[in-house]
């Protein structure tokens, strides 16, 4: 099915796949006329972690007024809206459906195409929507909660991944060594700032998979983490800290540099939340730099989970493959290369 | 017209009216795939009624108790497209609607819908029959069907059972002087009642903005409930 997509079209797109229900309006793939976030992190933290049947709740609560919100910040009618788009998966299934049901509705009503898109590729498109200059082959280093895996991208729609956590994602050894250390949740912001103030060589914590391919481990230096506070209680939490993220950002670090060395980057591009973290983005920028990459660090806001990268990567979609059927569902185990039929 | 959703349950239901009598009514028998099936069977029932967008009124959707995540998919249908046409939502409880299936003149119905996890969600009516709505006689609970029954028993009188409740648990019901209605038809809601009841609601003025809608869960998220149950025990 052909449809004209250029640089004024309009798409409204909408994000619910673990914890933020967000909607953002893009006109032309890259031009951001509107991106709301209404973040459930405070409802969250008390169980120390995201919980699916209060996050989905939390959704249903959201998503009209954030879609409002979104329509209202772009200063546009919802009929200048050419295609509505939503995250399909990966993520918690009762989350995705929320949003995937709204925009859906939404398609139905203005009678617009429909398009369910995939968060982590959405995810390498909030580097190139920062920074629209970057040119392909990119290595993209994507961290989260959820995921750790560093990505080939050959150009739209053609993605290969080099390497991936073989245990934890990045954002998770984060969270569980911030709750042994009894710091609190979401664990990667709190490490990221104590860690400023302490010694990143007071304990010199395993590398592990250092020489070893492109994949990653951080379940073992969680545990040495742990094991390391048990024999020396009296070791401040600063410099634990601070030598934990110095390990965690070391191994990223040059897994990326080698895995873009391998294919002949042009540049490395974060993304995902614990891209947001600024010891891993001064260190990714000064070794990327040294090895003669252009390192592209997305803004803050664009690292997290947001609905400018879905319609982003929707604009694509939408040009190569048309719009989807109104019968997409939500695909909670997703993998990169696939696309939500 | 009134575009009428029904999620909440193992099916998927999508029925339009008005107060004149329904105009269109699908049903799939969809266990968790209410999300794939619900837009395309909007899209569906309102082409084959020659219903446009512009002629619809209201949007009507079961709001529980049931299936979490089914009914979500049907409220942020309904709030996302009531929200796009200007339009009042009617959010319905899914224990009204069931009621409707034993809409019988001057009879006391007790209708329970399976809640899994050995409970069932429950409420009595007084059926007042055609044209008017059902009359809560105890307000929607989540128990053990033994808590059901042993109320049904206190109460002493005839009664009418509907609803998947009494189905999965038919041997604590089986004694007169309650009788149950039986088949696949009687054991949900239908989307044909929730309009139906929409209808009566609307011309009580009992309609809500888009972004008002409450869901009707009856049971809080197994997390909260163990994170309670630990600060309390602090």
């Amino acid at each position: 099915m052909s449809f004209d997509v250029n640089d004024s079209t309009v798409i409204l797109a909408i994000e619910t796949s673990c914890d933020e229900t967000a909607a953002s309006v893009v006109m032309g793939g890259n031009d951001v006329l509107s991106s709301i976030v209404s973040s459930q992190i405070d409802i969250h933290a008390r169980f120390g972690g995201v919980v699916p049947e209060v996050a989905s709740r939390a959704h249903l609560e959201s998503i009209v007024p954030v879609i409002d919100a979104a329509i209202a910040e772009a200063g546009i009618l919802p009929t200048r809206i050419d295609a509505v788009a939503a995250t399909a998966g990966p993520g918690l299934i009762g989350a995705l459906l929320v949003g995937v049901s709204a925009a859906k509705s939404l398609a139905l009503v203005w009678d617009k195409p429909f398009i369910g898109i995939n968060h982590l590729e959405a995810h390498l498109y909030a580097g190139l929507l920062d920074d629209p200059t970057l040119e392909f082959p990119l290595v993209v280093l994507l961290v989260s909660g959820g995921h750790t895996m560093i990505i080939h991208m050959k150009g739209h729609g053609d993605y290969t991944v080099l390497g991936r956590t073989i245990d934890d994602a990045a954002g998770e050894a984060y969270d569980k060594v911030a709750r042994y250390l009894d710091l609190g949740y979401p664990g990667g912001p709190v490490i990221d700032r104590i860690a400023s103030e302490g010694n990143p060589h007071a304990v010199e914590f395993p590398r592990a998979m250092m020489h070893d391919g492109l994949d990653v481990s951080f379940s073992g230096l969680k545990t040495s983490v742990i094991n390391h506070v048990r024999r020396n209680p009296e070791m401040s939490n600063v410099d634990i800290a601070a030598s934990f993220q110095a390990a965690v950002v070391d191994v990223l670090c040059a897994k990326t540099i080698k895995a873009a060395q391998q294919v002949g980057a042009k540049g490395i591009v974060l993304g995902g939340g614990v891209s947001a973290n600024s010891f891993l983005r001064s260190e990714m920028s000064r070794r990327g730099g040294e090895a003669g990459f252009k390192v592209a660090l997305p803004s803050r806001a664009m690292c997290t989970d947001n609905a400018a990268m879905i319609a982003a990567a929707a604009w694509h979609r939408l040009k190569s493959d048309g719009p989807r059927d109104l019968d997409c569902g939500a695909y909670p185990n997703l993998k990169l290369a696939e696309v939500p039929r | 017209m009134i575009l009428g959703i029904e999620t909440a349950v193992e099916h998927v239901g999508v029925a339009i009216g008005d107060h004149r009598g329904i105009r269109a009514h699908t049903m799939v028998a969809s266990d968790r795939r209410h999300a794939e099936s619900l837009t395309p069977m909007i899209r569906f029932a309102m082409q084959q009624a020659g219903v446009e967008m512009t002629d619809l009124s209201a949007i009507a959707v079961d709001v529980g108790p049931g299936l979490f995540t089914g009914m979500r998919v049907g409220m942020a249908t309904a709030q996302s497209m009531a929200w796009a046409l200007e339009l009042p939502v009617v959010p319905i409880c899914s224990l009204d609607a069931l009621a409707m299936n034993a809409d019988i003149s001057d009879v006391t119905v007790a209708a329970a819908l399976d809640a899994r996890r050995g409970e069932v969600y429950w409420a009595l009516y007084r059926m007042r029959g055609v044209g008017m709505e059902p009359q809560r006689l105890t307000e929607p609970v989540v128990t053990s069907p033994e808590d059901l029954a042993i109320h049904l028993a206190d109460r002493a009188e005839d009664m009418m059972c509907v609803g998947s409740g009494f189905d999965r648990h038919t041997e604590l019901f089986e004694s007169s002087p309650w009788s149950q209605l039986v088949g696949r038809d009687a054991m949900f809601p239908s989307a044909s009642a929730v309009v139906t009841l929409a209808g009566y609601k609307i011309l009580a003025d009992d309609t809500v903005a888009p972004d008002e809608v409450q869901p009707m869960y009856l049971r809080a998220p197994d997390a909260e409930i163990n994170w309670k149950t630990r600060e309390g025990s602090k």
